[in-house]
């Protein structure tokens, strides 16, 4: 076993970990932050897609010894400070952005990376950034319109090409 | 997975004096060996991480005007770079962004995936594989399907690659995984033109010598007409026959000459 220290949304945390635990294991069964989804566990679809030092990447394909020293970055940690949702969750409700849920926080957390990176970004870059984060309910159009909308753009009346 | 310990060095002579042991292995950005650990295919005792060691990171470009990118450097890092412009755009397109954040240039020549797209740009660009022992030729560094000239705990340290005067790599894509189906890397230099292929043969990365040669007299798709590919010896499987892999390398080729020209 090998101590591990990061921050997790800002708090700092630590714990004990075998080499092969992932960092999506290390924030959901130490840490009870349950709102990284695992979907797929082969690096495809992106439901458990969180911020290290900054960058998006996906927790199932990372050991949690390799975050030892990192910030981390959740869903959980993406409201504001008084509860309320932030700009992009509340424009996921408001273009109703989900349906079933479960690829929600994976598709919030890339939505905030790419929006940090090219805060106003085209439909298509938006359609071409998401390529790592599988849906399967909504055919991502409303996806793509609620993190238009988060960006302050006017969203288009119908997202499908 | 297996269980195994995990050391993370922060200097490449702890990392090779840490690989020494047999029973260990180096792990770069962990984007194609983390999903191999986890259906069992490899059990190492130790993996090495290569991330923590700042060294191995970073772009610069050297006196003989060389783009040189440190081994553990990630694809977004060199997608943003844009000295090698097609370089760039072709790390651009390697998998999806959180892939591209975690994923590095030494991790992928040294894996030598037959699909991938790395080792097409450094055949391609003629460029240098550096370790921590040695120079190596790109000509003599792939050997065939995820087989390379490294040997047992050598760590591709730097990767230095001539900038042409044009390039273009274009890539089609295998639908489903989003790997190349076939990946052709077109370089033109002042003293002639490298075209590398990926994705197609059983061989892994192979440099296409007739389209080099025609390119070199006449850098231009119409310089390909009268040329073919051989089947023998493409990859065959249920997302494209070994004599439509073949097609696509001369398609593919074209495209590339195209918009380099």
């Amino acid at each position: 076993m090998t101590k591990v220290s990061m921050t997790v949304n800002g708090k700092a945390v630590s714990g004990e970990v075998e080499g092969r635990t992932l960092l999506s294991a290390f924030l959901r069964d130490d840490l009870h932050l349950t709102g990284t989804h695992i979907g797929c566990d082969t690096s495809q679809c992106g439901a458990c897609v969180v911020h290290v030092d900054g960058k998006a990447v996906k927790s199932c394909t990372m050991f949690a010894a390799e975050a030892d020293g990192a910030e981390v970055a959740t869903i959980e940690g993406q409201a504001n400070k008084d509860g309320s949702l932030n700009v992009i969750q509340a424009a996921f409700k408001e273009h109703h952005g989900l349906q079933c849920g479960f690829c929600t926080p994976g598709m919030v957390m890339s939505a905030a990376a790419l929006l940090k990176e090219n805060p106003k970004p085209t439909e298509a870059e938006v359609r071409d950034y998401l390529e790592g984060n599988i849906c399967r309910c909504t055919g991502y159009h409303n996806i793509v319109k609620a993190i238009l909308a988060a960006s302050g753009q006017d969203v288009p009346a119908v997202a499908a090409e | 997975m297996y269980n195994f310990e995990i050391n993370r060095p922060s200097t490449i002579a702890d990392a090779v004096k840490a690989l020494a042991s047999d029973e260990a292995q180096a792990l770069g950005g962990g984007q194609t060996l983390i999903p191999t650990l986890k259906q069992r295919l490899a059990s190492p005792e130790t993996l090495v991480s290569l991330t923590g060691i700042d060294e191995m990171k970073g772009i610069c470009v050297d006196d003989d005007g060389r783009l040189c990118v440190g081994g553990a450097t990630i694809h977004a890092d060199v997608a943003a770079d844009g000295r090698y412009p097609a370089l760039s755009a072709m790390a651009s397109h390697i998998g999806d962004p959180a892939v591209r954040n975690r994923g590095t240039i030494g991790g992928s020549i040294a894996n030598n995936d037959p699909a991938a797209c790395y080792p097409a740009a450094v055949l391609a660009s003629n460029a240098t594989v550096v370790t921590n022992t040695r120079e190596i030729d790109a000509d003599d560094y792939f050997q065939g399907m995820f087989t390379t000239a490294l040997e047992e705990g050598e760590i591709v340290t730097e990767v230095k690659f001539p900038v042409p005067e044009v390039a273009n790599y274009q890539k089609f894509v295998q639908p489903a995984s989003r790997f190349a189906l076939v990946g052709v890397f077109v370089a033109k230099f002042s003293d002639g033109v490298r075209v590398a292929v990926t994705g197609a043969s059983e061989d892994g990365v192979f440099r296409w010598t007739d389209a080099e040669a025609a390119l070199s007299d006449n850098f231009s798709a119409d310089a390909l007409e009268g040329l073919s590919v051989s089947a023998d010896g493409m990859m065959s499987d249920l997302h494209g026959s070994a004599a439509y892999r073949a097609h696509l390398v001369k398609v593919m080729t074209g495209r590339a000459v195209t918009p380099a020209a």
